[in-house]
């Protein structure tokens, strides 16, 4: 790596792993079931400072994991949100401390159905508990108790992780200062729980996937590769697909056979192949059926006549169809209801659900100042 | 604080608000008239904004501002959540006028609606003697690109307010550079007005 890679960049990490929830102690999820122990992968950047008012924590959607920023030794990759994380960024690691955390259910080092249940010495698969939204903000309360915080700065995370952060106000209003949900909802859409269904459908369909009692024998690959295939679909826009592939060929004419011919065709069966050697196909299962299960009603999220001190910057995406615009409304109609300080933005952005990934300067600006007035108190 | 308060429309609702209030700016553009009533008047304000470029001057700012349109931007919110709801410049670009000020009326125990006033001297003189639609400080565009909805007089204002049957409390008619007293129908070329809902 070269030094002005790492210039603003906060340079070497490595995944910590946190356990806890040993039997008898199991955390009781929302189905009443009980998981335990419990593994939480998890990355940290910047200092704690001695007040401990600067952590932030930061939530990963679907395919997301704890590596949020720098670099893993002898990877060139950085992390998935490494444009917003380090020194001067909009989670600036010079003045914050910022937590990524990993999500129960996942396959990225914490506890999930790929990993040993203890009771058999073999992977779970589909003994793995349905985990919720809920249950995954739960688990993260343990790490966040472990590592000391009493208050959050703030809560932050695009699509699934903005769920998580919804979820952390009204789970844990006292511990979390100010709440950032990009491109996410208050609950699933039918449209949004359809698209999840064909992705579980496409894994389920592989006969590979033996009823998820997989492990040791290579996973459904062909299914959880269409899964990402439709998934990638969703989270680009009608202009942004123009763009980038337009009818653009791989070669210079029709193979006149069921081959790849359109780029955009490449590019879906590239980005799928890539995903399966990554991503546990039963992880997609569980993860899918969380954000399904997510249905957070306005008297849960803010009990009325509850005063709440935590603040909001609510931000949305022109060109996202997959969490509309009008889901962040939601949100934010039903701040107004409430009283509650906040603000919302609607990037124009033409990158679809990707935007949250995408749009960095827009996203940095809000932020960046946003956290700063926060942080001033 | 004087040298920011060089805007005379920002100056007079600014003696308006009294300290400590709440107080919701529709249309409240980069934020600058609210963020002086947080440092001068410790209100508590949150504004809407329609203009994506305006709301990140606003977050820098430091202030709550919503990404909506004026007539979304009053929805939602329960009767009486603002001790003032200020419609300065935007009441009179807002499609339904009527609604928004009976909207704003509900939101807020006192309603702020500053507008220019289209009977001013030159703008009746331009349509008099000249035959065409006026161009004036406070009407300063053209008729193909006027953001402007509604043309109204102050004396159209005050029709308006007696037949809904909503109380004047204050008017402020403004010059140039300074408050007019003197027919400010004729003189003024914008208008302040606070108003309430009658009891």
């Amino acid at each position: 790596m070269e030094e002005k890679l790492l210039k603003d960049s906060v340079g070497l990490v490595e995944t910590k792993y946190f356990t806890f929830a040993a039997p008898p102690h199991e955390l009781i999820l929302e189905s009443s079931q009980k998981l335990g122990p419990i593994t939480l992968a998890y990355e940290t950047y910047g200092e704690l400072n001695s007040e401990k008012t600067n952590a932030v924590l930061i939530l990963h959607a679907l395919s997301g994991d704890a590596h949020a920023a720098g670099f893993h030794k002898d990877d060139d990759k950085p992390g998935w949100w490494d444009s917003m994380i380090g020194p001067g960024k909009a989670f600036d690691t010079i003045k914050y401390f910022v937590i990524c955390s990993n999500i129960i259910g996942g396959c990225q080092g914490s506890t999930g159905p790929s990993s040993i249940n203890p009771k058999t010495g073999k992977p779970y698969a589909l003994d793995f508990p349905v985990i919720t939204i809920a249950d995954m903000v739960n688990a993260q309360k343990a790490l966040i108790d472990y590592l000391g915080i009493d208050k959050l700065l703030t809560v932050v995370g695009g699509s699934m992780g903005g769920m998580q952060a919804l979820q952390w106000v009204s789970a844990f209003p006292d511990r979390v200062r100010s709440c950032i949900p990009i491109a996410t909802a208050l609950k699933h859409s039918p449209q949004q729980i359809a698209f999840d269904e064909v992705g579980r459908q496409a894994i389920m369909a592989d006969p590979d996937w033996k009823e998820g009692d997989y492990y040791g024998q290579g996973q459904p690959e062909r299914g959880l590769a269409v899964a990402r295939m439709v998934g990638h679909i969703t989270y680009m826009s009608d202009q942004s697909m123009e763009e980038k592939f337009s009818r653009k060929l791989k070669d210079k004419d029709y193979s006149f056979r069921f081959a790849p011919d359109f780029e955009v065709e490449g590019y879906l069966r590239y980005r799928g192949d890539n995903f399966v050697k990554r991503f546990d196909a039963n992880s997609y299962l569980y993860i899918t059926k969380a954000m399904d299960y997510f249905d957070l009603p306005a008297d849960k999220f803010i009990p009325p006549h509850k005063n709440i001190a935590t603040r909001f910057l609510v931000i949305s995406f022109k060109s996202d169809w997959l969490y509309p615009s009008y889901q962040s409304g939601d949100i934010v109609r039903l701040l107004k209801r409430r009283h509650v300080h906040a603000s919302y933005c609607e990037i124009s952005s033409t990158y679809g659900h990707d935007a949250f990934l995408v749009e960095i300067e827009e996203e940095t600006h809000l932020i960046k100042h946003f956290l700063k007035n926060i942080f001033k108190g | 604080m004087t040298e920011l308060l060089k805007r005379l429309d920002y100056k007079i609702i600014y003696d308006i608000v009294n300290p400590g209030a709440r107080v919701l700016d529709l249309g409240c553009a980069d934020g600058e008239l609210l963020s002086l009533l947080v440092k001068g008047k410790n209100a508590n304000v949150q504004g809407v904004e329609v203009d994506e470029d305006a709301i990140y001057k606003c977050v820098e700012k430091g202030l709550s501002v919503f990404h909506l349109d004026i007539d979304s931007g009053l929805r939602d919110y329960p009767d009486k959540s603002f001790d003032y709801v200020i419609l300065n410049q935007t009441m009179q670009e807002a499609r339904k006028a009527d609604f928004v000020i009976k909207e704003a009326l509900r939101v807020g125990s006192k309603v702020i609606v500053g507008f220019p006033n289209f009977a001013f001297i030159k703008a009746r003189s331009m349509l008099f003697f000249n035959g065409k639609a006026p161009i004036t400080n406070s009407l300063p565009y053209r008729w193909y690109n006027t953001p402007n909805l509604h043309f109204l007089s102050i004396s159209d204002f005050k029709d308006f307010c007696a037949d809904e049957n909503i109380k004047i409390l204050e008017a402020f008619y403004l010059g140039a550079k300074k408050v007019i007293k003197f027919l400010p129908n004729l003189f003024a070329l914008n208008a302040i007005f606070v108003i309430t809902r009658q009891q």
